[in-house]
C-alpha cells in the first residue's frame, strides 16, 4: 500500500504543476494597463505654456465639464499624426482640450503649434515629466477623458479616427 | 593656510556626502524594484528612457518629502497598479506564486519523512 501512495502522489503533484504552467502559457505576456478605472485627477502646480505664470490644477479643470487632457511634445512623431484629429475635435466644440507639454523645448513647441495649429484651450508645462507620472501616464502621446474631476478613460498612444468616434460616443 | 582651508572644507563636506550616499542607496534600492513600464523587462534603475528618468525624479522628491520606502511603493501602486513592483505582495493573483513553494516543500518533506525516516 505504502509503495503505491508514493508514485501516485508524485504523479498528482507533477500533474498540478504541469496544469499551472500550461495555464500560464495561455496568458498574454504583454502587459496591458487598466484604462477604464475611474480615478480622481491628481492635484498639482504647474506653469502656463504661453505666459509662464503659475497655475493650479483645480483652476484648469472645472466640475461638470468634459475635458480631454492630451500629453504632447514637439519631438514626438506620433503626436504629429494625431494632431489633425485634435484640431477636428476642437472644431466640434463638444469638449475642452487641455494640452500638457511634456519634456519639451518651448521654442520648438511653439513652432509645432504655429505649423499645425493650436487645438488646446489651455496648455501647461511638464518640464521634468513628473506631472505625467502623477497622472499615471506612460509617455507621449497619451490622452485622458475627464468628467467631474474623474478620469473616465485613458488612451495610451496616438488617437485615431476609431478612438475619436469612441470619445464622441462617450461624451454624448 | 591653504591647507587649513582645504582641511576645513573636507571636514564640512564629509558628513553631508555620507548623508547623500545613504539617500542615494535608498533611491537605488527603490528604483531597482520598480518596473520600467515602457521598456518591459528592465527596472527603472537600469533604464534611461524618458519615463524612467521622470520616475527617478519623482522617487527623489518623495524621499525628500520624507516618505518611507513602503509609502513610495504604495504611491506607485495606486498610480500604475501592482505590475510596477518587482516584488509583488500576496493577493488573489499571486497566491499560487507564494504558496506553491511552501506546499511543494511540505509535501516533499512528508515523502522523505515517510520513506526514509519511518522505515528505519
Amino acid at each position: 500500500m505504502k509503495n503505491k501512495i508514493l508514485p501516485f502522489s508524485v504523479i498528482i503533484i507533477f500533474g498540478i504543476i504541469f496544469f499551472i504552467f500550461y495555464k500560464g502559457l495561455e496568458d498574454s505576456k504583454i502587459y496591458t494597463p487598466d484604462v477604464n478605472t475611474k480615478k480622481e485627477i491628481p492635484v498639482f502646480n504647474t506653469k502656463e505654456f504661453f505666459s509662464g505664470e503659475n497655475v493650479k490644477s483645480s483652476i484648469i479643470f472645472e466640475v461638470d465639464k468634459v475635458y480631454l487632457l492630451n500629453i504632447w511634445s514637439s519631438w514626438c512623431v506620433p503626436c504629429r499624426q494625431e494632431h489633425p484629429l485634435l484640431m477636428n475635435l476642437n472644431l466640434e466644440n463638444k469638449l475642452n482640450i487641455i494640452g500638457m507639454n511634456y519634456k519639451d523645448n518651448l521654442k520648438n513647441a511653439e513652432n509645432f503649434l504655429k505649423e499645425l495649429g493650436n487645438p488646446y484651450k489651455e496648455i501647461f508645462i511638464d518640464l521634468d515629466g513628473t506631472i505625467a507620472i502623477e497622472w499615471g501616464a506612460y509617455g507621449v502621446p497619451e490622452s485622458f477623458l475627464i468628467y467631474n474631476n474623474e478620469i473616465i478613460k485613458k488612451y495610451i498612444g496616438p488617437l485615431n479616427q476609431e478612438l475619436v468616434d469612441e470619445i464622441n460616443l462617450l461624451i454624448k | 593656510m591653504k591647507f587649513l582651508k582645504f582641511f576645513l572644507i573636507v571636514i564640512i563636506l564629509f558628513p553631508l556626502s555620507s548623508i547623500n550616499a545613504e539617500e542615494n542607496d535608498k533611491k537605488n534600492k527603490i528604483t531597482k524594484n520598480l518596473r520600467c513600464l515602457i521598456c518591459q523587462g528592465q527596472s527603472v534603475y537600469d533604464s534611461d528612457s524618458e519615463f524612467a528618468n521622470s520616475l527617478k525624479i519623482v522617487v527623489d522628491k518623495k524621499l525628500q518629502e520624507g516618505l518611507s520606502e513602503d509609502q513610495i511603493y504604495e504611491y506607485f501602486k495606486t498610480k500604475y497598479g501592482e505590475w510596477i513592483l518587482y516584488d509583488p505582495g500576496l493577493n488573489k493573483n499571486t497566491y499560487i506564486l507564494w504558496l506553491l513553494p511552501i506546499l511543494i516543500f511540505l509535501i516533499g518533506g512528508a515523502i522523505i519523512y515517510k520513506s526514509f525516516i519511518v522505515k528505519k
